[in-house]
């Protein structure tokens, strides 16, 4: 019960903010040269006058800005998104069809980057200033300054075409007709390579982070009292330092789920998988105005629930903080 | 693959070459046909060639939806749906011979009554280019379901029609649009016709996938399964490419560079085959509002600043040649056999014709300052803008680049005429009275792009090009059409600098490719996959 009226507070608060987001978009996009249908015409590469009116007529855009978005808004009321004109359907049945993709890219890439940023950030802490700690720091130098989009070439050409082992792209085998565990395999052969690429600069960060608190932590009296009372050295690290190490990296990690949503961007048009992020550049391409906020009302909401459950991690993490909430 | 060089020879001989190309198939793989899977660079709204004119759309559903005709190999048209044709003495009724034993994909007949609801209600009324083309269709009789009689107000060239048809005569059924709002209809999703092969699924983002069509008229085509995937990054279709999962990319869909590096590759093809009907032009377009570049000398000075063989062999790795204006040298037909790239490279006479215009250098070696708007459409155009402001800075005009994207940069030049100079392509398609007079012709509606929008107009330039686009007489029409490109290279509204073909890049496992000058927008009907 607490819960949920932790959550539903939050999700109150943060109405005013969502609001906030898509009418500011709304005006921004205004300012944009160039509506859907110039970007349609654009796109099949032919004019036609006569055409290009029906359409604007067809997509609402014949009206005053105002009026559109007071129509936005009362339909949003409805909570209805509206209707997509990149492909002629509801708003919400596009985006539904891209979220699975883009969420198990997410959680992927969130986990192996907590996963092994935790390990390596721990691994470097103990080895400071020896050699698996230079190592372990310059690697995530060298990752958290590459551009995503080129580690996902680069890893297209070496183990695709080079090798051969995985797919250069897409999110499973068109057309395969493979079900059950089969399909799951696929997909995963197919999800390896985006995911770790889009998990390298976070993972970067992440162990960073992850080696200083650990440092930290490690010079505090309670870790001195744990190896007095002759707790072995795992003991010690893994249930009374990282335990406390963590916190920071919680923190960080509900902050970024945003960023992380940027990133799929890059990944899934350099990998073609078709994710929110893709849809997002689509859009704003395109100028598919219920499109992108759709997009963005969803995405906030996301950023929203990642925030709420990083909340939760505090409490459980540390009970003082649990009392307050 | 010496039986499939008689195909084309007769329809006997093709079935029955077709019969043992796809049993000796059948024993080597399991799948008699084989799945050819092509690569798509973008994704269009619409799977329905009567509502959009596009290759984007003719890509996908030239398989599923059948036109009135299409070209040969060497260019002429030849029947479809339609079997024959013929127009009156006065070029006002044009009537056209309907195939018979047609039927759509969801067992409905074709008939003529499908042919005048295309074109009274598709082509006419929402079709862009085909509003323009059948502007003046007065009615379309059906004397019986096989025969159909397009009545025009003006006289309508025949060869004009036949050549536009190919692209703007695509038939969708009429009983799944007669009374339904045609734009939100579910069958421009989910396109039915008449083609080789059926429409399967459309995921978006991902795909589209068709099946071959069993009963179709010519009998079932070879492949089995066509796919389109859906790759906009072009580093990740060439991975596709170089690693199989896609067999075929047509209309340049990927990067130049990659192209050329794949041409040297022995699985594949790369070439220009296949596209001759589908020629472009890198254009260069001058705002006539601005004095300087209402003068035509200061026009061709900016024409023979510009080393164009240069940038075709550097930056197009050289795909393409100087053009001799707006009509390419591919189309037959039209191309007048003593037309030359007008303006040669000559900065001596570039600097002569500025000086003359009374342009003279000033402060800083500067004559005067322009901006320029690259029209995105392929990487050639941000290239050709930055060559052409380099280019114009060594004869003392400065270019300041101004950067949109596609949507952005059209309506910059075309609606709000916020430009000096723009860059951007001129797609010829087949004739000029289709998609070419109009960048010259006065008159156009403010807005509408890939138009005359200059500022820019000529009364002659005006009345050939109406005397030609209602010229029955083949002949006539061509010295018709010689004469206008002369008053418009003399004139240069605007600069159609390069003449272009799309590259398609495919598996040398595909058989009976690239066999016709649209084969990126053909049926497919016969071609084949070789097991990988």
């Amino acid at each position: 019960m607490r819960l949920l009226a932790l959550a539903s507070r939050r999700l109150l608060a943060s109405l005013p903010t969502l609001l906030l987001v898509l009418v500011g978009l709304f005006l921004l996009l205004q300012l944009a040269p160039g509506d859907t249908v110039d970007a349609l015409t654009a796109q099949i590469g032919g004019g036609d006058p006569a055409m290009m009116e029906q359409l604007r007529q067809f997509y609402g855009l014949d009206v005053s800005v105002p009026i559109q978005l007071g129509r936005y808004l009362w339909r949003l009321v409805q909570l209805d998104l509206g209707f997509s004109s990149i492909y002629g359907k509801p708003v919400a049945s596009v985006i539904l069809e891209r979220l699975p993709v883009t969420l198990l890219l997410m959680l992927s890439s969130l986990l192996l980057a907590i996963a092994a940023g935790t390990a390596l950030g721990i691994l470097a802490a103990r080895r400071v200033h020896r050699w698996p700690d230079t190592l372990i720091s310059t690697l995530g130098l060298v990752f958290y300054a590459t551009p995503s989009f080129w580690f996902g070439l680069m890893s297209i050409v070496l183990f695709s075409i080079y090798l051969g082992w995985l797919p250069p792209g897409g999110f499973e085998e068109i057309g395969g007709g493979l079900t059950g565990l089969a399909r799951a395999m696929d997909i995963a052969t197919h999800m390896l390579l985006p995911t770790v690429t889009l998990a390298l600069i976070f993972l970067a960060i992440y162990l960073r982070i992850m080696r200083a608190s650990m440092l930290e932590v490690m010079t505090l009296d309670y870790v001195r009292t744990a190896r007095a009372k002759g707790l072995g050295e795992a003991g010690v690290l893994l249930r009374h330092a990282l335990r406390n190490a963590l916190l920071p990296m919680v923190t960080l990690i509900g902050l970024q789920a945003g960023t992380l949503l940027g990133g799929a961007v890059v990944v899934e048009s350099v990998f073609a998988l078709p994710g929110l992020g893709r849809l997002a550049y689509d859009a704003v391409t395109q100028r598919d105005l219920n499109t992108l906020l759709g997009i963005v009302f969803v995405s906030a909401l996301l950023v929203i629930a990642v925030n709420l459950v990083v909340d939760l991690l505090y409490a459980r993490l540390d009970p003082r903080i649990g009392g307050r909430a | 693959m010496s039986t499939r060089r008689v195909v084309l020879a007769s329809l006997p001989a093709f079935l029955a070459a077709m019969q043992t190309t796809r049993e000796a198939a059948a024993q080597a793989v399991p799948r008699p046909g084989g799945i050819l899977t092509a690569h798509m660079s973008g994704e269009q709204r619409i799977l329905n060639p009567a509502l959009r004119a596009s290759t984007g759309v003719y890509a996908i559903t030239s398989k599923m939806i059948e036109a009135l005709v299409d070209l040969d190999a060497t260019g002429k048209p030849v029947p479809v749906l339609a079997t024959s044709w013929e127009s009156t003495p006065d070029g006002r009724t044009v009537t056209f011979r309907l195939r018979e034993g047609v039927t759509w994909h969801d067992g409905k007949p074709f008939s003529s009554a499908d042919v005048q609801y295309n074109a009274m209600e598709l082509w006419k009324k929402h079709l862009n280019y085909g509003t323009q083309l059948q502007q003046y269709l007065d009615a379309v009789g059906t004397p019986d379901p096989h025969t159909a009689v397009f009545r025009y107000a003006r006289p309508m060239p025949l060869d004009l029609l036949l050549r536009a048809l190919c692209d703007l005569g695509y038939v969708v059924p009429r009983h799944l649009f007669e009374g339904t709002n045609v734009l939100e209809n579910p069958a421009n999703t989910a396109p039915v016709g008449t083609g080789p092969f059926k429409f399967v699924q459309y995921e978006r983002g991902q795909y589209v996938i068709a099946e071959r069509n069993l009963s179709h008229w010519r009998g079932a085509p070879p492949l089995d399964r066509i796919v389109w995937r859906f790759i906009t990054d072009r580093s990740a279709a060439t991975a596709a490419i170089e690693t199989g999962q896609v067999q075929v990319s047509t209309y340049n869909g990927i990067g130049l560079a990659d192209l050329d590096r794949l041409g040297k590759d022995p699985r594949f093809t790369v070439t220009t085959h296949g596209s001759e009907a589908n020629a472009f032009n890198n254009t260069l377009e001058f705002n006539h509002r601005r004095r300087e570049l209402a003068d035509v000398r200061v026009r061709r000075a900016i024409a023979h600043a510009i080393d164009v063989p240069f940038f075709i062999e550097n930056f197009l790795y050289g795909q393409g040649k100087p053009a001799a204006g707006p009509i390419p040298s591919t189309s037959a037909a039209f191309f007048p056999a003593d037309a030359k790239p007008p303006y040669a490279f000559d900065k001596r006479r570039a600097e002569a014709l500025l000086d003359e215009a009374g342009f003279r250098r000033g402060a800083g070696g500067v004559r005067f300052a322009l901006r320029l708007v690259p029209i995105p459409n392929g990487e050639d155009v941000p290239l050709l803008a930055t060559f052409v402001q380099q280019s114009l800075q060594a004869v003392g005009i400065r270019v300041e680049i101004v950067n949109y994207d596609a949507a952005g940069a059209l309506t910059a030049v075309y609606r709000d005429w916020n430009f000096d100079l723009a860059t951007g392509w001129h797609q010829y398609r087949g004739d000029p009275a289709v998609s070419t007079t109009v960048w010259y012709r006065s008159g156009s509606p403010k807005g509408a792009p890939w138009t005359n929008q200059w500022g820019w107009q000529s009364d002659k330039v005006d009345a050939l090009t109406d005397q030609a686009a209602s010229e029955t007489d083949p002949a006539k029409r061509k010295a018709l059409y010689a004469e206008w490109l002369h008053a418009v290279n003399e004139e240069l509204p605007i600069w159609m600098a390069i003449e272009r073909e799309f590259q398609t890049i495919i598996s040398k496992r595909v058989g009976n490719a690239l066999n016709t000058p649209r084969w990126g927008s053909a049926d497919w009907h016969d071609t084949t996959l070789a097991p990988g």
